[in-house]
């Protein structure tokens, strides 16, 4: 935002000048002060504001809603209300229920519409009239390189919330944004060796790409992936985002001679496609002497609920999940669903993780100067939580954790009960060198503190 | 005054007047009381009034005169963005090269558009506009990846090539939209007792090119030439027997609306250095349209006031929230304020689609000539009166017609 | 070759949707002489009828199972649909399998009183104005009935599937004795693209053979002359709006296996809808149902691999593209009257 600040003297000099009468006593106000601390939005007074920028209308609100459900109970934990949740299992102790350095936790929300443009407005909205030191939220990566971007530009600190896109950390990286959430490359890491243990490695894969960034690096990913295991790629299809019948699409899969579908596809797209092809019978019949299977590399626990009994026994993987026992997960889990009555999602765990994260990292800091909080996350190793050890990679930004490959259901007990962990794919598996073609042409950057 | 009669002055020296005072007239609450959430007076809110503004003006042009609906008008917007953006990337960070080019761009891109689809009109003509818009938001989503960006979209990145920037040295303000060195994003901040206001620069370089677009549009509505596209609205039937051809008319006005769609899109390029393809998707067609109809489809004024009103909605009361509402009603005993929070809520913050939707109704069906007609009713309540503050009411009650 | 039958087959049942929406469309159009922006709202409103209708159905009271858990460790609480109670667990359970079926005699009288309330209470306002102001009036009326189904069913898809009978598909290769696999389609589509002839069949003999019919049909020809005739011509076409909210309703309640409803999936309709009604000709009801055939196929066999891989983009943008070309080529559409709406 600004370089320039009247300074108190300068502002009277400057209404005397003006002879308007106007050298009533000035107070800068908080919300635009850019004080000697020299970084954007230092906060003044006793107070931290936070933005938190969702999806509140349009195809994802729901997932919005349950990120901002994690967001209010972290602010509360922060501020030493409720039980403390995954603060009691995490490694780091710096963080003593006070706020953030001693500071009281206030927030702003946004409404990110799922649109670039709706949330670099709702972005900048928060950090210059509302003094957000901190954005974080998201539900799609086209919106998370964005809002990156503008962070970066501005000098303050993005944490990304859902984004599994390899761009957000590989070309489009930026050094004031920080994802915790997994990646394209980690999907396919961790998905390939179950895949094979489970159909063999002799199988015809045929894939259906959503048009656009994610689907594009989801389907390298994986089809690199899959091909390193011996499995064949037949075809690679790209349907378009605002396809809702995917009928057109599915119906020649069977005549490819392929016995695996791959789905590359997320929430609304992934809902249709994958209704479509249960209904289409695909997963009954035998295709080269072998069942016919389908695939769904990016599973999201609300969007399984909306593709209902069709996700049974369809492999998939995910960041985290509620049914996971170590204590952090245990921990969040219980403090989120007594006091909203049902589990968190894995995009309410990442935000919950990253406000976290955010504010351990100030806390060990000593300061919310974004250069000194990228200086406390880089490379920083921590633990507690649920997704075991974890690293948050200097290079990058980007997180590196166990993998969840899970699998739909087959007699889910609750509405919540829609995915079973099959295997907790370990960090060594899916990480991957800085320069990996699959994220080159990226360049971090300096950390930019604004002012 | 250049050129205009006296009531068409005094709108535009009333444009001008509120243009240059937005700062303080969009920031009247104290930046710590409570109303201060609805204080739109930062810089982002403000470019985005000018810009909407630039847009629905242009947009009135081609509706408001001549009853062509186009419902494909984001396109050209997207148009203008994506060459200003490419601009900034290849030459300079500089903002004039980007918008010039946009303007030219989005020009060339609605002559095209315009030629084939004023063939016909009506819903025809609404159609067609529309199918051009999808089509080009499609391809930029997808196929077109290489050159949009796709659906992450298109921002400056150290690696761009610059070449002006580097022909004259330097990194044209460490790679940030400027004006010959000046950049968009400097803000002057100036407290006065409990309140602030904000001085933008790329605000003011927005405004000053707004207030060139609705002086011009102006000019448009008192000529000859917006005479004939009025013309085309009454009866264009009657207008082709007298053996005037009325399609170069109408595709001048579609080439100057796109032109305006042009510069606001290379304008919302300067201001925040980011282009996504949704700016181009149906929905964005939709909604200067809902500006200009608000405010008052065919008057000057109005399509502006239809732009602020939308977006100060979509930026504003979205962003109001449950805890927000609480605290506005924590005064009021609880049963009373759970109540109010209850019949409130689904209002605002994420509900601000359906508030925009209801208001939307309301207008068209009780006030045709939109928030105008509105203000113009209220004038006339006032002026019924026997008391005579005629003297008072000149700026509110002279817009346009 | 398989592949392209495949593809019409396909397209015929997209199409049949996209006959479905146009034909209520082209009804109200006709009739009233109403540009409604809200319909695929309307659309999106007969499904969540079936969604409505199968919540209903499932209304339960909870039991406490104490041999399991929930995700907090507490005993669980499992639902038990009233309907169970009443008719049994067998019978119970079959009658929330076919909730969707069921939907249709829920949706019917439902969707007509919308209509008729549409109509009644706005539209009626709207027919001495310009088209422009009604294309935006309804649609703010559809932004409005959007956000209210968000607001109670939340803005993911919700799955309605259909009666398990229905599920799994056909095998047409097999059954004429080719290769098994290679032509298959699912029942519910089949099914779909069945329901949809009827229905289209139904309001065409409608038109054609009851006096009512016949009566709109002059209205639709030459509204001052019946009225003259001292015939209410509006009340019929009040009673026509409310038909077509219910065709539009009930292809919306079909419509909720294929894809699980969700609260925008009308807007996701609505542009396509009229481009429908525009390649058919405003106002031909035949030229509606036949342009929404064309269009499906044509958009089914434009996204066919081997055409996406000679022109890259085209499933993105045919529909638009044919839109384009029959309004510069012939303006009055597929069926069009001559001269009607034909500049």
């Amino acid at each position: 935002m600004s370089n320039f600040q009247f300074t108190r003297r300068g502002l009277i000099k400057a209404a005397a000048a003006t002879g308007a009468g106007l050298a009533m006593p000035t107070i800068i106000s908080p919300a635009f002060a850019q004080n000697q601390a020299g970084y954007t939005n230092a906060p003044a007074g006793g107070t931290v504001t936070l933005g938190f920028n969702v999806p509140q209308s349009g195809p994802y609100a729901d997932e919005g809603a349950d990120e901002l459900r994690a967001y209010e109970l972290a602010v509360e934990h922060l501020n030493g209300g409720g039980d403390g949740g995954m603060m009691n299992t995490f490694s780091s102790k710096a963080l003593k229920g006070n706020g953030i350095l001693g500071k009281k936790v206030e927030f702003v929300t946004g409404d990110t519409q799922t649109k670039s443009d709706a949330a670099r407005a709702s972005a900048k909205s928060m950090i210059e009239k509302d003094g957000a030191i901190m954005i974080t939220g998201g539900s799609s990566s086209g919106v998370a390189v964005a809002v990156q971007a503008l962070c970066q530009d501005a000098g303050v600190i993005f944490m990304a919330g859902l984004t599994h896109s390899n761009d957000t950390t590989g070309k489009d990286k930026r050094a004031n944004g920080f994802r915790h959430f997994f990646n394209s490359y980690m999907s396919g890491a961790a998905l390939a060796p179950v895949l094979e243990k489970m159909y063999g490695s002799d199988r015809k894969a045929y894939h259906l790409t959503a048009d656009y960034n994610w689907g594009y690096t989801t389907e390298e990913a994986i089809k690199s992936s899959t091909e390193a295991i011996g499995w064949e790629t037949v075809n690679t299809v790209k349907t378009p985002l605002t396809q809702t019948d995917f009928s057109s699409y599915i119906a020649p899969v069977l005549q490819s001679g392929a016995d695996v579908l791959v789905l590359n596809h997320y929430g609304g797209n992934m809902v249709n496609s994958l209704t479509n092809a249960v209904q289409f019978g695909l997963r009954e019949k035998q295709v080269n002497g072998k069942n016919f299977e389908i695939v769904v590399p990016l599973y999201s626990r609300l969007m399984a609920k909306g593709a209902g009994a069709n996700v049974k026994g369809i492999f998939g993987s995910t960041n985290w999940h509620w049914s996971l026992t170590d204590e952090g997960s245990k921990a969040f889990v219980k403090s989120f669903g007594e006091k909203y009555g049902f589990p968190p999602s894995q995009a309410a765990h990442t935000v919950y993780c990253q406000t976290l994260l955010y504010a351990d990292a100030a806390e060990r800091a000593g300061t919310f100067n974004p250069c000194g909080i990228v200086e406390a996350l880089e490379g920083y190793e921590f633990d507690g939580l649920g997704n075991g050890k974890t690293l948050y990679r200097a290079e990058d930004h980007q997180c590196f954790k166990d993998v969840l490959v899970v699998k739909g259901k087959e007699n889910p007990t609750s509405e919540f009960d829609l995915l079973e962990v099959v295997e907790v794919t370990p960090v060594d598996q899916v990480t991957y060198a800085p320069d990996h073609p699959q994220f080159a042409g990226g360049n971090l950057g300096q950390c930019n503190p604004g002012a | 005054m250049l050129g205009l009669r006296k009531s068409d002055a005094t709108l535009l020296l009333f444009v001008v007047a509120i243009t240059i005072l937005a700062p303080f007239i969009l920031n009247p609450f104290p930046t710590n009381s409570a109303m201060a959430q609805f204080n739109g007076g930062y810089p982002d809110l403000m470019q985005r009034f000018v810009i909407f503004g630039i847009f629905a003006i242009g947009f009135n042009i081609l509706f408001g005169l001549t009853g062509y609906l186009s419902f494909g008008h984001a396109a050209f917007l997207g148009v203008g963005s994506y060459a200003a953006i490419w601009m900034m990337k290849l030459l300079t960070m500089n903002v004039i090269p980007a918008i010039i080019i946009s303007v030219i761009v989005a020009g060339l891109f609605s002559l095209v558009v315009g030629y084939i689809s004023l063939r016909r009109s009506g819903i025809y003509f609404s159609i067609l506009t529309l199918a051009f818009a999808q089509m080009s938001y499609s391809l930029a989503y997808s196929v077109l990846t290489p050159i949009t960006g796709g659906e992450t979209g298109l921002q400056p990145k150290n690696t761009d090539p610059r070449i002006l920037d580097t022909l004259f040295g330097g990194g044209g303000a460490g790679g940030r939209a400027n004006f010959f060195g000046l950049d968009m994003r400097d803000s002057y901040f100036w407290s006065v007792g409990d309140w602030s206001f904000v001085f933008n620069t790329g605000y003011y370089v927005a405004a000053i090119l707004m207030i060139a677009a609705f002086y011009l549009s102006i000019r448009i509505f008192r000529s000859p030439f917006g005479l004939m596209l009025r013309a085309v609205k009454s009866n264009q039937q009657r207008m082709n027997y007298t053996g005037l051809n009325s399609r170069p008319y109408t595709l001048a006005a579609f080439v100057i609306s796109g032109m305006y769609a042009g510069l606001a899109g290379g304008l919302l390029v300067a201001m925040d250095t980011q282009v996504g393809a949704e700016r181009m998707f149906w929905t964005a067609s939709g909604e200067v349209v809902l500006m200009a109809i608000l405010g008052g489809a065919g008057t000057l004024i109005g399509p502006v006031l239809g732009a602020g009103f939308i977006k100060y909605f979509e930026n504003i009361v979205s962003k109001i929230n449950e805890s927000i509402l609480q605290g506005w009603f924590a005064a009021l005993p609880d049963g009373l304020s759970d109540f109010m929070v209850a019949v409130i809520y689904p209002f605002i913050g994420k509900g601000w689609h359906l508030t925009l939707g209801l208001l939307f109704m309301l207008v068209v069906i009780f006030l045709p000539g939109g928030l105008v007609e509105g203000g113009q009713r209220i004038a006339a309540l006032f002026r019924r009166k026997p008391k005579d503050n005629d003297g008072g009411m000149s700026a509110q009650a002279t817009p346009a017609e | 070759m398989d592949a392209i039958i495949l593809q019409i087959l396909n397209g015929l049942d997209k199409g049949s949707a996209y006959a479905l929406i146009a034909l209520g469309l082209t009804l109200i159009f006709g009739t009233l002489g109403v540009v409604n922006f809200a319909h695929g709202a309307l659309f999106m409103l007969g499904a969540f009828c079936a969604v409505t209708l199968s919540r209903l159905l499932t209304l339960s009271h909870t039991v406490i199972d104490e041999t399991k858990t929930d995700f907090l460790g507490n005993p669980l609480k499992v639902d038990m649909p009233y309907v169970n109670d009443i008719f049994g667990p067998e019978i119970g359970s079959t009658i929330i399998d076919w909730s969707v079926p069921l939907s249709i005699l829920f949706a019917i009288p439902v969707m007509i009183l919308i209509g008729v309330i549409m109509e009644r209470g706005l539209i009626k306002h709207f027919y001495k104005r310009p088209h422009a102001d009604q294309i935006l009036v309804t649609f703010g009326l559809a932004i409005v009935l959007q956000e209210i189904v968000k607001y109670y069913f939340g803005a993911n898809p919700i799955p309605t599937p259909a009666p398990d009978v229905f599920r799994g598909s056909f095998d047409f290769g097999a059954a004429v004795g080719m290769d098994p696999n290679v032509i298959i389609y699912p029942y519910w589509r089949l099914i779909y693209f069945a329901f949809a002839t009827v229905i289209i069949g139904a309001v065409f003999a409608f038109l054609r053979f009851t006096t009512f019919g016949m009566v709109v049909r002059a209205g639709m020809a030459d509204r001052e002359t019946v009225g003259l005739l001292g015939i209410n011509i509006d009340k019929r076409f009040t009673i026509m709006f409310g038909i077509a909210a219910a065709v539009a309703g009930v292809a919306g309640v079909m419509y909720t296996p294929i894809n699980s409803p969700n609260y925008h999936m009308g807007m996701d309709f609505l542009v396509l809808s009229f481009v429908v009604v525009v390649v058919g000709g405003m106002g031909s009801l035949p030229g509606a149902v036949l342009a929404g055939f064309v269009l499906g196929i044509l958009e089914s066999l434009a996204s066919m691999s081997a055409v996406i891989d000679l022109i890259p983009g085209i499933n993105q943008v045919i529909i638009y593209m044919v839109a384009i070309l029959i309004l510069l080529t012939r303006p009055r559409g597929l069926m069009g009257r001559k001269g009607v709406m034909e500049e």
